[in-house]
């Protein structure tokens, strides 16, 4: 009987396998495809010498990078303050912190274009008004590692004893309490990067060029490159989530992998 | 001397009253930013839900969508959602059961977690594409069914771009995601519950169905509930791919203010609105189930 149980098991994750792997090869075998029986990196080729391929990866990158710095200054003082000085405004955080599940980046990005019809052309214009979009989309993932690195250590015994050898707030925030969150700070920034790298929603309605949107541009009238496109972008998610799951086994933790679809 | 010690305590108040608005001042940056890009767009919505054209109020748009055309989108969305969130978690947890419980080697359940969290993540434009070149007309699959088992699958009547293919895409995001979500459960089924049952006669079958399944259900409907919602406001996939031949809600609100349409964007706003309804009922139900889970997972 116990050789029955693995044996489906077994079946299970080949299966399961097959499901997964097959599109990937197949995407590897269109993009490599040249015509009649032909094989070649042409479309790689291709998509590296396109100003486009890098100016709207460089793009993404630097939304990315964005995102990461400011959610990171938005959240960590907050969570750091709340848990201190006002807990009772933990559920009220907690509760924020999932909103934007409830309203999700199509809606989001509609809301934020109504409202901000007639700002001024410096912020409506700019991708400024993308960044505050992304921060909003990343909040719940930044919010949960922030708050999961905050739990496992003692922040009052840490700013008790700070203080007690004279360190003021800004020193006890970046010198005491950011050092011991590194692992939370990095698991959540390369969950950030692996979100806003592949984001399509918003970059599209609110008509920039993102890596996500030029993907699309490139697939709607060159097969074989868009292939290469989505591998690349396969692998940049792949890079992330490595980084993420690196720091996991380091810390003995399991990280929060889950990103959810755009 | 009772003056003296009177203004002592009044200084006092004051101090403790200064201290308590800096206290407040910690958290302004943050709320001031949610309540500039969420609060208040989510506002605009609901507001501009319930105006017409002039800015004058209106039911109108509330009531259009019970028309055909947006309740069809609805009902749509609704079916691809629930459907995928079904299967996925059926065969999400089979796989996260076969993946994590004992007996499954070892260098397995990293490599399985890394690689759902990279395929939970891999959604959008990139997804649909790589299910063109597997499924599309000229796909390696398609082509291996006509080829090779000589089926034809596109006449048939099967197609991508349908409400099946979109289902068969949905779930490459789908089951990896259910598989992160349930397991700290699958984990915390203790081995001692299992031998215990077998100690006391049971077989396997008897094991899951008194034990296992009655513990797991609750994390196992919570993971689905978490899914609809997360198929249920997916827009990437479904317009990169089918640009409008299936009827689904994200897609709709994206042609209203992508200007594909003369529409009137207030009609977008009722439409949004009811997604938020649907994604926010979805949510209490899901807060529910996980008090309960809360009770059996440490």
């Amino acid at each position: 009987m116990k050789r029955n149980v693995s044996w489906s098991k077994l079946v299970w994750l080949l299966l399961g396998a097959l499901y997964f792997l097959v599109p990937l090869l197949a995407t590897l075998q269109f993009s490599l495809e040249e015509g009649r029986g032909h094989y070649g990196f042409g479309a790689y080729t291709y998509i590296l010498s396109d100003p486009g391929f890098r100016q709207s990866i460089w793009f993404s990158s630097k939304m990315a990078v964005g995102t990461i710095v400011l959610s990171l200054a938005l959240v960590v003082p907050t969570v750091y303050w709340v848990r201190l000085r006002m807990p009772r405004l933990r559920p009220v955080l907690e509760f924020v912190s999932v909103m934007p599940f409830v309203v999700p980046p199509i809606v989001l990005v509609v809301g934020i274009l109504t409202l901000y019809q007639g700002a001024p052309q410096w912020f409506v214009a700019t991708p400024a008004i993308l960044l505050c979009g992304y921060v909003i989309h990343a909040l719940p993932y930044v919010y949960r590692s922030v708050d999961a690195g905050m739990q496992a250590i003692n922040i009052h015994t840490l700013t008790e004893a700070a203080q007690s050898l004279g360190a003021g707030r800004r020193t006890i925030l970046l010198r005491v309490i950011v050092p011991n969150l590194r692992v939370a700070l990095l698991s959540g920034s390369f969950l950030t990067l692996a979100i806003i790298l592949g984001e399509y929603t918003m970059a599209s309605l609110m008509l920039f060029s993102s890596f996500a949107v030029y993907i699309a541009y490139i697939g709607q009238s060159q097969a074989n490159p868009a292939a290469a496109l989505t591998l690349i972008s396969f692998a940049l998610t792949w890079i992330a989530m490595l980084g993420l799951s690196a720091i996991g086994r380091r810390s003995g933790a399991e990280q929060t992998q889950i990103g959810g679809a755009r | 001397m009772g003056s003296k010690s009177g203004g002592s305590v009044a200084l006092a108040a004051t101090k403790r009253d200064k201290t308590r608005s800096l206290t407040w001042l910690g958290v302004l940056p943050f709320f001031a930013f949610v309540t500039l890009f969420l609060f208040l767009p989510s506002v605009t919505l609901i507001v501009g839900a319930f105006q017409d054209e002039a800015g004058g109020f209106t039911l109108t748009n509330v009531r259009t969508l019970f028309e055909p055309q947006y309740l069809g989108a609805y009902r749509t969305s609704i079916e691809l959602s629930a459907l995928t969130a079904f299967l996925g978690g059926v065969f999400g947890g089979l796989l996260a059961y076969a993946a994590l419980t004992g007996g499954t080697p070892r260098f397995l359940r990293p490599l399985i977690t890394t690689f759902s969290g990279v395929a939970a993540n891999f959604a959008g434009v990139p997804l649909a594409f790589a299910f063109v070149a597997t499924l599309g007309t000229t796909g390696i699959v398609t082509q291996f069914f006509s080829g090779t088992l000589g089926f034809d699958l596109y006449g048939s009547g099967f197609s991508l771009f349908t409400f099946a293919g979109l289902a068969i895409i949905y779930l490459y995001f789908q089951i990896p995601l259910m598989i992160l979500v349930i397991a700290p459960a699958v984990d915390g089924l203790r081995r001692e519950w299992r031998e215990a049952a077998g100690n006391l006669g049971a077989s396997s079958s008897q094991y899951w169905r008194y034990v296992g399944l009655p513990i797991l259900a609750p994390s196992i409907l919570g993971a689905m509930v978490l899914l609809f919602a997360n198929a249920f406001a997916a827009y990437a996939t479904p317009a990169a791919l089918t640009s409008g031949q299936v009827n689904l809600v994200p897609v709709l609100i994206g042609q209203v203010f992508q200007g594909d349409v003369l529409s009137n964007p207030h009609q977008g706003h009722a439409l949004a609105l009811g997604m938020v309804v649907v994604i926010a009922i979805s949510t209490l139900l899901y807060t529910l189930l996980q008090r309960r889970t809360a009770r059996w997972t440490r």
